[in-house]
């Protein structure tokens, strides 16, 4: 086995999730090489050989060009693995790789065992073992499901020639516009999910926030539908936090959402649904409506 | 104009599933059924370009039996014109390659302008059916969409990234887009528009017909995740169950 592990970049830096792959091919135990769109200033810390695109010329998005690098870089490698994040730029990436090659795609891989690779199904509720039928085979990894590996050594660098244009134009990146809290900073993270019912009851949820001396969050659907602002969001598309209590009142625990906050000190869980996948990584677990739990929590608390 | 939008019937996820005979997939009796979440987002989109392009004609597509009837007339309902039901029994058993092929043999017959779909579905989560389709269309396919304008030809899309960033993009039609959450409002069909959907045409066509590959993923079994969680589990009277939280909370975090 050996693998092309497809490095991140983005507004001139390179990103650590770059080092997950290395983690997961070195857990592994398989033999590979890296491909970057990026540059010389901004390369991964590893003794490996790197196929780099110049950035400035490639773009940092621009899937035509970058599908054609990868698989020039592929066929340098003789890998027959191709391995990228489940990130905006891998799940972009990968199938247009699978097809080239014509080659299996696998999604969202959490875990390597004997059978196969396992994969979240239906909101992570359950895990799916898939295999491939083709020689070559494109995965993608979930974020934080393989431990970094530390950024150690110098890379031994083959650059790759970049020529034609695409069919797309990047134009620029745009930041979600600051609002006036910063989760990231709280001890106590109350967060809002689709149990609340309806924006209506998020007060209720503040009020919880309040009185344990915190903030009050969201999850995506929540913000989704305009109950509460986007920096109140906690997830890989909002904040990442570990404050010392993460209080999820009605989150199902949407994989995105477990992402952004799993590692805090102590997380408590109130849901109606015993099997939802925030048991995972809560360490209790209240089964309850939230609506009638928060604010007896609250009142019992002086709140 | 012709607009494509490719929707997928999926199991509210707050049911409890379980796992079917073979062991490969869910058991699909006693489920509730809807449109993928991701795929409203792109229904909507969809509608909402046809109102902006005025002769527009709004094709919906769906996989499976009979129940996903059901969908694509909400889609109707939603504003599209017209309904095709890709009819398959066993579209479970069918890989991403497999959806997106018989996908791509369809449009590629009617030359659509723009084709949307959800970035992912909410039961397989593979993000790969989208972007499949558009490069076997030989067409830009742009994903995770959070933001969309459509002038002279041209598309401008908000990509979603990480971290609360996004990247603006523009392409030419002909075009994919895959949605993200979040794209827009999708609506609500009114009951007038759920009359008129019952009178507007839904094709079936047998999935066969149009499918010539093989699947090149096999899913080898279906399970509930071992408990690596150790949560503790508290159920009972509500007054009950906050005593003992304040308990703990007192007990094992600073916070109290």
């Amino acid at each position: 086995m050996k693998a092309l592990l497809v490095g991140e970049y983005r507004d001139g830096k390179l990103l650590n999730s770059t080092y997950e792959l290395i983690g997961f091919a070195r857990q592994q135990g398989i033999d590979f090489e890296l491909f970057l769109v990026g540059s010389h200033a901004q390369l991964p810390e590893v003794d490996a050989k790197i196929y780099l695109a110049d950035v400035a010329t490639a773009k940092e998005y621009n899937p035509a060009l970058h599908k054609q690098l990868i698989l020039t870089a592929a066929q340098k490698s003789g890998a027959d693995t191709l391995v990228l994040l489940h990130s905006s730029y891998g799940w972009d990436l990968a199938p247009r790789l699978a097809l080239a090659l014509e080659a299996a795609q696998i999604s969202e891989v959490v875990e390597v065992t004997a059978d196969g690779y396992l994969l979240p199904a239906c909101n992570a509720k359950l895990r799916r073992t898939v295999k491939a039928a083709t020689a070559q085979t494109v995965i993608t990894l979930q974020a934080g499901a393989f431990m970094a590996a530390d950024p150690a050594g110098s890379p031994e660098v083959e650059e790759l020639a970049v020529s034609g244009t695409g069919n797309t134009e990047f134009v620029g990146y745009e930041q979600a516009e600051a609002g006036d809290v910063d989760l990231a900073k709280a001890d106590v993270i109350v967060s809002a999910g689709r149990g609340i019912g309806k924006p209506e009851n998020i007060p209720m949820i503040e009020a919880l926030a309040k009185a344990l001396g915190g903030e009050y969050g969201a999850s995506r659907p929540v913000v989704d539908a305009g109950w509460a602002p986007h920096d109140r969001q906690v997830g890989t598309t909002g904040q990442v936090v570990s404050p010392k209590l993460y209080v999820a009142c009605g989150i199902s625990g949407a994989i995105q959402h477990l992402a952004g906050m799993k590692k805090s000190e102590f997380i408590l869980a109130i849901n109606t649904d015993k099997d939802a996948p925030i048991g995972e990584v809560a360490d209790v677990l209240v089964v309850a409506d939230v609506k009638q739990f928060a604010p007896a929590l609250t009142a019992k608390l002086g709140g | 104009m012709k607009i494509l939008v490719c929707i997928k019937q999926v199991p509210d996820m707050e049911s409890r599933f379980k796992v079917n005979g073979a062991g490969t997939w869910y058991e699909e009796s006693d489920l509730a059924w809807r449109i993928n979440e991701y795929d409203e987002f792109a229904v909507e989109q969809a509608v909402q370009l046809k109102e902006q392009l005025g002769d527009a004609d709004l094709t919906v597509l769906s996989i499976g039996p009979a129940r996903v009837k059901e969908s694509l007339k909400k889609a109707l309902a939603m504003g599209a014109d017209r309904a095709v039901q890709l009819v398959d029994d066993r579209a479970y058993d069918k890989d991403p390659f497999q959806i997106a092929s018989a996908i791509a043999a369809f449009a590629k017959q009617q030359e659509f302008d723009f084709i949307f779909t959800g970035m992912q579905s909410q039961d397989r989560g593979s993000g790969q059916v989208g972007v499949l389709v558009g490069e076997l269309l030989g067409i830009p396919a742009l994903t995770t969409a959070v933001g969309f304008e459509y002038a002279e030809g041209t598309v401008t899309l908000r990509r979603e990234l990480e971290g609360g960033q996004r990247a603006v993009v523009k392409a030419k039609a002909p075009l994919l887009v895959s949605c993200q959450l979040g794209l827009n409002t999708p609506r609500y069909p009114t009951l007038p528009n759920i009359m008129k959907a019952k009178k507007k045409e839904l094709l079936e066509i047998p999935l066969a017909k149009l499918l010539t590959t093989a699947a090149r993923l096999t899913t080898l079994k279906l399970a509930y995740p071992e408990k690596k969680g150790s949560a503790q589990i508290l159920e009972g009277d509500i007054g009950e169950l906050v005593d003992k939280v304040i308990g703990i909370l007192k007990e094992k975090t600073a916070v109290l």
